[in-house]
């Protein structure tokens, strides 16, 4: 299942509701992202993201049917922050559950690298000298090409 | 025809009316960096009604046309 939403969510919550349904399987891995409350040094008040809806629900969805079949997952959960956040709110959550441990762990992280380097999304900080639309870090780009 | 602008590209001028005569992206994009050059960039990828654009696509009365600078990522 997939969300992209304006709302804060609760990670706690979503991960015993995702527990809850994932009964009967042998491991589940989670993450959360955060927003930082400082990048490239400077303090960050806001972070905007932008997004074009269908695209990126599209995309998502994509990663998601990918992240089921390679992994051999029994179930997994997407949900993507957009709009206004504050630093220390939860923008992203991931979980997955699968029959034993390396393909939930593998597949959090399959689909964080993904998230980061393929979904339509722009970020925006605003700082204290003003605000910053951000780009693709290099370093996000090596860690997508590693799952070929 | 709808023109939308995403990311940084949102912080620039909003499109006109499109002349009768532009029937495909690459004459959209063209007419429109006329006054936005940063549209011309390479990096700059189309989507029209929801699908993304390699190359020249035929526009229509109703598309949906979208500009889309390089992503951040989630």
């Amino acid at each position: 299942m997939i969300a992209v939403q304006p709302e804060p969510f609760d990670a706690a919550a979503l991960l015993a509701d995702f527990s809850g349904r994932a009964a009967g399987a042998g491991a589940i891995a989670s993450f959360t992202g955060l927003v930082r409350s400082e990048n490239d040094g400077a303090a960050v008040s806001e972070l905007e993201l932008d997004h074009h809806p269908r695209l990126t629900e599209g995309a998502i969805a994509g990663i998601e049917a990918a992240a089921l079949s390679r992994f051999g997952l029994t179930d997994i959960l997407i949900v993507h922050r957009h709009g206004a956040l504050a630093p220390g709110e939860a923008i992203v959550f991931v979980a997955a559950a699968a029959p034993h441990r390396r393909a939930a762990f593998d597949a959090v992280d399959y689909v964080m690298d993904r998230l980061k380097t393929e979904v339509p999304f722009w970020k925006r900080e605003q700082r204290g000298d003003g605000a910053h639309w951000l780009e693709a870090r290099d370093s996000d780009k090596e860690a997508r090409a590693r799952w070929g | 025809m709808k023109i939308l602008f995403f990311g940084r590209l949102r912080d620039g001028a909003p499109a006109g009316p499109v002349p009768p005569g532009i029937r495909d992206s690459d004459a959209l994009r063209a007419w429109l960096g006329r006054d936005r050059p940063e549209l011309l960039d390479a990096s700059v990828r189309i989507a029209v009604n929801d699908e993304m654009v390699l190359g020249k696509r035929a526009l229509v009365e109703g598309d949906e046309v979208a500009f889309l600078p390089p992503m951040s990522g989630g």
